[in-house]
């Protein structure tokens, strides 16, 4: 009996906390086991809870801006303690442009507002790895 | 197994992926546990319990922070419950732990009920049990006191602590039926609102006309857990508590109960595995069935076959 793991977490100070909890409620219904962390996380918290709960998907939920240092940040981290098949997700107010670098910096999709939420839950049913 | 040698070398990824083997019943799973259990015991165990959003991951944070500065590591076990619709969950009791990240002494799991009922305390022990071989010297388990199952989870622990908040109304009716007599301490958080003094006066006549309470008397502290006050209190009473335990021999009756009831549930476990798959699961059993319902047998004689047959 294996159950999805996912964290959703804000890092930076990006107090936009609404999108993230929205996602979290969708991922919940669709099966999920979601380890919500709140908002103001660095990005060392993030990949350390990531570590911890041994979650298959870390979502990462930003409409401030930071996302081009703070998301390939979280990424690095993750790569650093070992965690080489964690799906790293992303989320938020990012403007098109950013996207293809946030990409090649690993992180697999990036879902802008309006996205409906089951979109999210096919990419990940789909992207992880049983 | 090379996952529990690295486990036993302090590797937080190996006992991360431990613990995700017997939650998900791995096929290794079982061979973790055989070669940890000679590494566990040493650990002490404490239970957390009380309604939703008393403030249990809050002061459990508060308690980590101060085990730490008391020169010990610590392991936490947060369990919330699954949704019964979808079978997802949302584990929120690390959001009030996320200072704790950058601290290697401590380590946190999430971990939703899922599905069975004795599964869960079984894979809590587990849980607590590799934590326990990685070193912890503290292994805090939260649980929101609802249910019988997060219930007997605590009672496992060796201090159970029951948390209340004033305020809740009729609400300690419900409580002083179910979980207030496991309570080995208590304590009132959220003591900055109004009603603390009537709720602590309350516990204390509850605790008056419990006649098992002598040896022990199960102490009141108050906190304000969101305000880092009145931690110290607390661990001080757990202390107590676990001296008293220790002096009195308690605490060797306590894990001696604790032991006996693990492995009485891991026999049930493997006995109704077998039943249901050598017998439940079988046409001849559906065949049984059919007969018992136009009455061309009875069930008594029916169950002591069967038991015969598997049991011999
Ligand atoms: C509501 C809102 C607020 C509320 C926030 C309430 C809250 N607790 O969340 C309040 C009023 C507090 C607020 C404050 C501010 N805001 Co404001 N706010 C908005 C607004 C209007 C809507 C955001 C929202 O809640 N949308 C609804 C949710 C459901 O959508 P969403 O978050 O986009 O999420 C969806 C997707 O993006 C995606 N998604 C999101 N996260 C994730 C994560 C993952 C993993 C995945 C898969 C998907 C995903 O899925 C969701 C569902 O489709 C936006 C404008 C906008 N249209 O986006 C500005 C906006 C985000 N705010 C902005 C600003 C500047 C601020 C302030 C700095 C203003 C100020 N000067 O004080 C403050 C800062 C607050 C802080 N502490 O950080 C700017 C950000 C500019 C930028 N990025 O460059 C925006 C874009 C407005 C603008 N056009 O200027 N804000
Ligand atoms: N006023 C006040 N609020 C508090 C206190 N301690 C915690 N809280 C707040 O109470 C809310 C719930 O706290 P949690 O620690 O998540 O409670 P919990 O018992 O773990 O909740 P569940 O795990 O969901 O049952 C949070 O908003 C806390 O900030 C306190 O002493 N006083
Ligand atoms: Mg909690």
């Amino acid at each position: 009996m294996a159950n999805i793991r996912v964290l959703v977490a804000k890092p930076g100070l990006d107090g936009h906390d609404r999108g993230a909890k929205v996602v979290a409620r969708a991922l919940r219904d669709a099966g999920f086991e979601v380890i919500y962390t709140g908002i103001r996380l660095t990005p060392e918290q993030i990949a350390e809870a990531a570590l911890q709960d041994d979650v298959n998907v870390v979502a990462l939920s930003l409409l401030s801006g930071a996302h081009n240092t703070l998301f390939p940040k979280v990424v690095e981290l993750l790569k650093e303690k070992g965690l080489t098949d964690v799906l790293v997700i992303g989320g938020g107010v990012i403007p098109a442009a950013d996207i293809p670098g946030l990409k090649a910096a690993g992180i697999k999709e990036v879902f802008t507002p309006g996205t409906p939420t089951s979109d999210i839950v096919k990419f990940i049913n789909e992207n992880v790895k049983a | 197994m090379e996952i529990v040698e690295r486990l036993l070398n302090h590797s937080r990824l190996a006992l991360s992926k431990a613990i995700t083997a017997v939650e998900n019943e791995y096929d290794d799973a079982v061979k973790i546990m055989t070669e940890i259990y000679p590494h566990t015991g040493n650990a002490y165990v404490l239970g957390i319990t009380g309604p939703p959003g008393a403030g249990k991951s809050t002061l459990t944070d508060g308690l980590a922070k101060e085990y730490r500065k008391r020169g010990k590591t610590v392991g936490i076990v947060a369990i919330d419950p699954t949704s019964p619709y979808s079978g997802g969950a949302i584990l929120g009791d690390r959001i009030r732990m996320m200072d704790l990240m950058s601290d290697e002494g401590i380590f946190v799991r999430s971990m939703a009920t899922r599905g069975s009922l004795g599964g869960l305390s079984q894979k809590t022990g587990d849980a607590v049990k590799l934590m326990d071989a990685f070193g912890m010297d503290v292994i805090i388990v939260e649980t929101v006191g609802v249910g019988q199952s997060e219930v007997d989870i605590v009672k496992t622990a060796d201090t159970s602590m029951v948390v209340v908040i004033p305020g809740m109304g009729d609400d300690i009716q419900a409580i002083k039926a179910g979980i207030l007599e496991i309570g080995d301490l208590f304590t009132i958080n959220k003591a900055d609102r109004e009603g603390t003094d009537k709720l602590n006066i309350e516990i204390e006549m509850m605790l008056e006309l419990n006649p098992e309470r002598v040896a022990w008397r199960p102490p009141i502290n108050r906190t304000i857990a969101s305000k880092g006050i009145g931690i110290e209190a607390v661990i001080d009473s757990i202390e107590a508590h676990k001296n008293y335990l220790i002096e009195s021999g308690r605490l060797a009756e306590i894990r001696r109960a604790r032991i006996k009831n693990e492995v009485t549930a891991m026999l049930n476990d493997r006995v109704n595995r077998y039943i249901d798959k050598n017998v439940v699961e079988t046409p001849e059993f559906e065949e049984t069935v059919r007969k018992l319902q136009t009455r061309e047998i009875e069930p008594y004689s029916v169950v002591d076959k069967i038991v015969g047959n598997v049991l011999k």
